[in-house]
């Protein structure tokens, strides 16, 4: 198996896809002769020539806006943004435009694009670098919304995103894009249990993960954990410290906030009886509210007490290190709300 | 005053004549590339937004029409001119005063109306409304709601075209309004760095709603000035003449129609000139009038009813009705029969949204994702487009 990290995998799900299609450009600030302002891109311009990987100017409702116009006119444009921060300011294109055209136009033109960039705390970024998005766009219907939490993730929904005939919204993190699917020191505590999921790499070039399917990141038998993106790995510290307690977690990463696998997370809670929802946005009207809130509705029997739910602190994001860490949902946080909802504290 | 421009309140059977404030207007050369009959189709044309648009205010005080609803009254010379400029697969897209173009671009008006009605004989199936006509078959990307919003569409839409190496141009309309939004700007800037195929159309009524453009808009009184900033071309034209519409856009659209991308050469640093590339994007400043209020809830208290009557004097369809007759190109006679069928064709639109059915419940939920999930169904294609060859 080889080790690819999260932004060769991001890569190489471009890279096959634009070899079969010629409809898809990448378009983005710094994708093509920066070779990508985090070596996503890298080598790409080389490849495919400076009119499908394209250097936009630093102009998002511009160059969202020019995505959403070409994929109605059949083309299947990947639109990066260095950061989903610097998506706010093309909002009326990437929400009002891009999910509702479709809906607009009586089903005549729809948006077949991807969105895709880093979500989240940088690395004291400060608060307007350090948007989680999930919340705000998931409620809008239209979308997709994908939160990939692995290189093998990234890459297998990064190609069912690309061949998908709606708009989606893919949000990676600049804390991940390094991450290796072996040896890296994120990952080397799952091949060291059993029990966990191994990573793995595909080297299928048809391998594609499907929207809308959730995947059990660890088994357990004694509370679920509900997550996706970065925070499964906050989560997966999380269980293996809770595994010294004796208490066995069941980290369920949803993969995509839109579609939500809800059956997935109702199937585990109805095994465990105990549920923690971990979110990296802000906890009022969070994907993680509106999880806790559909699991109520499908298992208010089956539940051995309420949820709690883990999300960024409800402050703007601190530039101060430690206070940054502090924000995130982190390890020391989920462990804690464990302890709790299991009568362990 | 000319009563024909009143044809909108109860002299509306009044027909279209000559008249001595009409001989006064500028007399028109007439283009050459310009057939007799493709005369008569832009006189048809514009007739028949009028007379539509008279039957939709009329059904909008029934309360059949809902919603926000924009007259294209006085400027229909911009979207006819402009669009019999175009080859028929050209993209076009626009602000929400959509009805013009619509119309003038082929779309059939019972489908126009029935949208309007809310009706799932609609163009947009009763979803989009007086706002949101699209139209696939005629290359009609919509009307966008967002003022300036439909302004990187457009410049997505010439992108595409090129990228696909054809030679097709992009209308992109909007209102005067939209200039002074920062969509419209990043447009005008994409379009100049990778000389795009697209002519952004400005319909200067100058009212964006109430506001005055001069009030609202520096260096209205100079929009060259807009062009020569992201060094594009720049050029003008009487939108309340269809004739120098037309022959304005005919040389425009030529120009635009080959425009090639200097960056797909790999290291190209662009260069710019003030006044544009000979073969590139063009923004075109046609200055129009609006004879209804800026929507149907509007009284117009920031315009005196003089300036109004002043420009119904130019009425581009009276203008053009005086020249065919002044050319011996067509007679009074023809020009009341051409009448009388766009009348009778607004009132069988009329007739069919009434006709046809509401949209109903399971529309709701259809045409919200093509691989739909959960909830979400598949959505069938308009009753307009059922049996058409999109090129698909």
């Amino acid at each position: 198996m080889r080790n690819v990290q999260y932004r060769e995998a991001l890569r190489e799900a471009m890279q096959e896809e634009m070899r079969t299609d010629d409809r898809i450009f990448l378009m983005g600030e710094e994708v093509a002769e920066y070779n990508g302002a985090y070596k996503v891109s890298q080598g790409m311009v080389e490849e495919f020539g400076a009119r499908r990987i394209i250097d936009s100017p630093i102009s998002e409702t511009g160059f969202a806006g020019l995505g959403v116009g070409a994929a109605m006119y059949g083309l299947r444009p990947i639109i990066e943004f260095m950061s989903w921060s610097f998506c706010l300011v093309a909002a009326d294109q990437i929400i009002n435009n891009a999910p509702k055209m479709l809906y607009m136009s009586g089903g005549q033109f729809g948006c077949p694009a991807v969105f895709r960039g880093n979500n989240g705390a940088g690395g004291q970024l400060g608060s307007t670098h350090s948007w989680c998005v999930e919340s705000m766009f998931s409620s809008v219907p239209g979308l997709k919304l994908a939160v990939p939490s692995t290189p093998r993730d990234a890459k297998g929904m990064l190609k069912a995103a690309i061949r998908d005939e709606d708009p989606v919204f893919y949000l990676e993190s600049e804390r991940m894009l390094g991450m290796g699917a072996r040896g890296d020191k994120d990952f080397s505590r799952y091949l060291a249990n059993g029990k966990w999921a191994p990573p793995t790499f595909e080297e299928d070039d048809n391998f594609v993960i499907d929207f809308g399917k959730a995947d059990i990141k660890k088994a357990g038998a004694d509370c679920t954990i509900v997550t996706a993106g970065r925070p499964v790995h906050f989560a997966l510290e999380a269980a293996e410290q809770l595994e010294k307690e004796g208490i066995d977690i069941e980290v369920i990463d949803v993969r995509t906030y839109r579609p939500l696998d809800i059956e997935t997370i109702v199937n585990s809670v109805r095994k465990t009886n105990y549920c923690v929802v971990v979110d990296q946005s802000w906890p009022f009207a969070s994907v993680a509210s509106e999880i806790a809130s559909q699991v109520y509705e499908r298992c208010f029997d089956d539940l051995d007490n309420s949820i709690i739910r883990v999300n960024n602190d409800d402050v703007p994001a601190p530039y101060n290190r430690t206070m940054e860490q502090e924000m995130l949902p982190n390890a020391r946080k989920i462990i804690e709300a464990v302890r709790n909802v299991t009568y362990n504290a | 005053m000319n009563e024909a421009t009143l044809l909108l309140s109860k002299k509306s059977e009044k027909t279209f004549m000559s008249s001595a404030a009409q001989d006064k207007a500028q007399a028109n050369q007439i283009a050459p590339e310009l057939s007799n009959d493709k005369l008569i189709d832009m006189l048809k044309s514009m007739m028949q937004i009028r007379r539509f648009e008279e039957r939709t205010m009329q059904s909008y005080m029934q309360q059949k029409i809902g919603g926000f609803c924009h007259i294209y009254i006085g400027q229909e010379a911009v979207a006819v001119g402009s669009i019999s400029a175009l080859k028929s697969d050209d993209p076009i897209v626009g602000a929400y005063r959509d009805h013009g173009f619509a119309l003038a671009r082929g779309m059939d008006p019972k489908y126009a109306m029935a949208e309007m009605f809310g009706k799932v004989t609609g163009c947009s199936k009763g979803k989009g409304g007086s706002m949101h006509f699209f139209d696939k078959e005629h290359h009609m990307y919509g009307g966008h709601a967002i003022v300036g919003g439909q302004c990187p569409l457009g410049t997505g839409l010439a992108f595409a075209s090129q990228y696909e190496k054809k030679d097709n141009v992009t209308l992109c309309y909007l209102g005067d309004g939209a200039v002074n939004q920062g969509a419209f700007h990043e447009a005008m800037n994409l379009a100049a760095i990778w000389n795009l195929p697209i002519i952004f159309v400005l319909e200067n009524n100058s009212y964006s709603m109430g506001t005055h453009i001069n009030r609202g808009t520096a260096m209205a009184n100079d929009l060259r000035a807009k062009a020569e900033a992201y060094g594009m071309r720049y050029a003008e034209c009487d939108g309340l003449d269809v004739l120098d519409v037309y022959t304005t856009f005919k040389r425009e659209v030529d120009k635009t129609r080959n425009a090639k991308n200097p960056q797909w050469e790999r290291g190209m640093i662009p260069s710019y000139k003030r006044e544009g590339e000979a073969n590139g994007p063009c923004f075109m400043n046609v200055k129009t009038y609006r004879y209804k209020g800026h929507s149907m809830s509007d009284p117009q208290k920031y315009r005196a009813k003089e300036e109004v009557e002043a420009k119904q004097e130019l009425d581009p369809i009276n203008r053009l009705v005086n020249l065919l007759i002044e050319k011996n190109i067509s007679t009074q006679d023809q020009i009341d029969e051409f009448d009388k069928a766009a009348k009778a064709e607004a009132q069988a639109a009329v007739k069919y949204a009434n006709e046809s059915p509401d949209m109903p419940q399971e529309e709701l939920f259809t045409d919200i994702y093509v691989n739909p999930y959960g909830p979400y169904k598949k959505g069938e294609l308009p009753e307009m487009l059922k049996g058409k060859d999109l090129g698909e």
